[in-house]
């Protein structure tokens, strides 16, 4: 398999491409812009469609249109981006219609910074938008993931009839790693028999809509569409366990802050401390059984995040609070060093949890 | 032997049976294909419903309803999607432009068109409109100005007319602090984008007609390959005017025709005879 040296989001928009995805609307905003750059190079040779929107607002209802005519479609943006993109994200899940949407978050809150940060994590899986619904949220920490989950995430988005993100970060999209495309294998394909794309008078009229004016009605149609989320919560939790088997102290960290939390577990280890990792992949749905399972086991856990405290609520609830849950938290487009969070894991294994 | 039902008012079903009537008579008023044979929300009096008619005309005339796909706004037309037989998408407010670029774009081939109020279109919508005919999209958009909004009980409107009473313009639209009423065609004909831009009414039968040949236009240069087409139409809303049906044509008629006037603002389609 040929390796080629990529940044992370060129990995994201070839892996697009390889998965069918021709079409592709966006609005400029750093530290994303390489996905729309790259885009607008490959898509018109393959005869597909790149069009730079007036803002992001639009870009998210292009997308919106592309998916009811039953295209594989794709937007990429950043943490202010993608507020602007809640209103529709809202209306796409509503319409159940599947998309894929890139976050390569900044730090934050209002204009925030360019730097790397993971300050989006409830907006993603909370529900980014109005109303009861979820998007599948995939969380790389290489380039090579980058380039795996985007096909994951294509056919995730399909399968279910939801959106679906990739939530990266600044440091994830712009370093440069070797990947290959070659074992991503050829996309699956969905019949949408529900897509608007003209009756040819040969059937009734197809309707994309999320307006159900009747209480009683919308309650049945949100009640089914949980009933898709539980079948996704039981059936697609993904998480790499790295050092689990022995570890006393596990810490929960996903995209760049694991890279970072790898190195720390190294260091304490050669210190005779047994730390180990769990790393959610999927963070909707949240890998909860991989952390119940060590719930009664350990000492306690770390959330080591980019951000005031997010993830760790997700910690928490899978684990019952039976062991102490503790933060080691950077912010605003600050990175942690591997020293503090060793730090962090020493005290801890001394007992002190704060 | 034919049997003819027809839908009288009260709801009863007139069963027709005369071979010999049959055979000598034919239709010369029927509802469109391209509507959905159901009852409309709309209020009485109201407007949408001719023009709900003049698109379905448009659609029959030139056999394109199998291949449309239309986008209803949120406002008064709001469920639009149930009235045209055609596929339909119902989007978020003042985005139908950009959901029809996403269609558009993705079948260039299917024929799009979005459905639009005034407070859809013109306010929060406004840079969705404006950018979709910067780019030329191949799309048409009906435009229902009635300067008022309607679905919501009667506010000011973009294209409220200063002195307009309102429900949040209780003493008239004041151009000191509330602004202009913007004049969408022309606005759009500045833009090299804009393919076909015009203005019609349906206030009396001599507009309806006009309306319906530009309604007609604004679909065949999109069958053409042409665009970005919109046709503006004055529309009627007594409801939240205040006013009898006949007395709110009147009142488009003397009031909102002098402001914003009927006429062609762009056709590109005539240079390139």
């Amino acid at each position: 398999m040929e390796k080629v040296l990529m940044k992370g989001n060129e990995a994201i928009a070839e892996a697009a491409i390889n998965a069918r995805c021709l079409h592709f609307f966006g609005y400029p905003i750093t530290p994303q812009t390489e996905i729309a750059a790259y885009m607008s190079r490959r898509l018109p040779k393959l005869g597909g469609v790149y069009l730079q929107a007036e803002s992001e607002i639009a870009s998210i209802n292009m997308v919106l249109g592309a998916a009811a005519a039953g295209a594989r479609i794709m937007t990429s943006s950043s943490s202010p981006g993608i507020s602007l993109m809640s209103e529709g994200i809202s209306y796409i899940a509503g319409c159940d219609l599947p998309c894929v949407i890139v976050n390569i978050q900044r730090g934050g809150p209002g204009l925030g910074g360019i730097q790397p940060s993971q300050a989006d994590y409830f907006q993603a899986t909370r529900s980014s938008g109005h109303g009861d619904f979820h998007s599948i949220v995939l969380a790389p920490n290489s380039v090579q993931e980058m380039a795996d989950l985007t096909g994951v995430a294509f056919d995730l988005a399909d399968k279910y009839r939801m959106p679906a993100m990739i939530l990266g970060d600044g440091i994830l999209g712009q370093m440069m790693e070797p990947v290959t495309l070659d074992g991503i294998g050829e996309p699956v394909t969905y019949d949408k028999p529900w897509a608007t794309t003209g009756t040819r008078g040969a059937r009734e009229h197809n309707i994309i809509n999320s307006l159900i004016l009747k209480p009683e009605g919308l309650e049945q149609s949100n009640f089914k569409r949980f009933e898709r989320y539980a079948i996704i919560k039981r059936e697609e939790q993904l998480h790499e366990e790295y050092l689990t088997d022995d570890a006393d102290i596990i810490i929960a960290a996903y995209g760049a802050a694991s890279r970072v939390s790898k190195n720390a577990i190294k260091m304490v280890r050669e210190r005779g401390i047994k730390a180990g990792l769990i790393r959610p992949i999927t963070l909707w749905p949240f890998p909860a059984e991989a952390f119940a399972k060590f719930a009664d086991r350990v000492k306690g856990f770390i959330s080591v995040e980019m951000s005031m405290g997010q993830l760790i609520d997700d910690v928490k609830l899978s684990t019952g609070q039976k062991r102490p849950v503790t933060l080691c938290a950077r912010t605003g487009g600050m990175v942690h060093t591997p020293e503090e969070i060793a730090k962090k894991i020493m005290a801890a294994d001394k007992g002190e949890w704060q | 032997m034919s049997v003819i039902e027809n839908q009288s008012i009260d709801g009863e079903t007139d069963v027709i049976e005369n071979s010999e009537w049959a055979a000598t008579s034919k239709f010369v008023f029927t509802k469109p294909h391209s509507l959905v044979d159901v009852p409309t929300h709309y209020c009485p009096g109201c407007t949408h419903g001719i023009i709900h008619r003049l698109v379905a005309e448009a659609l029959d005339e030139l056999n394109i309803c199998g291949r449309t796909v239309g986008i209803a706004p949120v406002g008064c037309a709001v469920m639009a999607y149930d009235y045209f037989a055609c596929d339909m998408i119902e989007a978020a407010h003042g985005r139908a432009p950009a959901v029809a670029t996403g269609v558009k774009r993705t079948l260039p081939d299917n024929i799009v068109f979005t459905y639009q109020g005034d407070g859809d279109l013109a306010a929060i919508g406004t840079a969705e409109t404006v950018h979709a005919a910067l780019r030329g999209e191949r799309i048409t958009v009906v435009f229902v100005n009635n300067a008022i909004y309607g679905m919501t009980g009667g506010q000011m409107a973009p294209t409220t007319l200063p002195g307009q009473v309102t429900q949040t313009t209780p003493y008239g639209r004041s151009t000191e602090t509330a602004g202009f009423p913007i004049k969408v065609c022309e606005m759009l004909a500045t833009i090299d984008g804009t393919y076909y831009a015009e203005r019609v009414s349906v206030d009396c039968v001599k507009n309806i007609r006009a309306a319906k040949k530009a309604v007609k236009k604004a679909f065949e240069y999109q069958v053409r390959g042409k665009g970005f087409n919109i046709v503006e139409i004055l529309s009627t809303c007594p409801t939240n005017w205040g006013l009898s049906p006949q007395k709110a044509c009147n009142w488009l008629s003397d009031n909102m025709i002098p402001y914003f006037p009927l006429g062609v603002y762009k056709d590109k389609g005539k240079a390139d005879e």
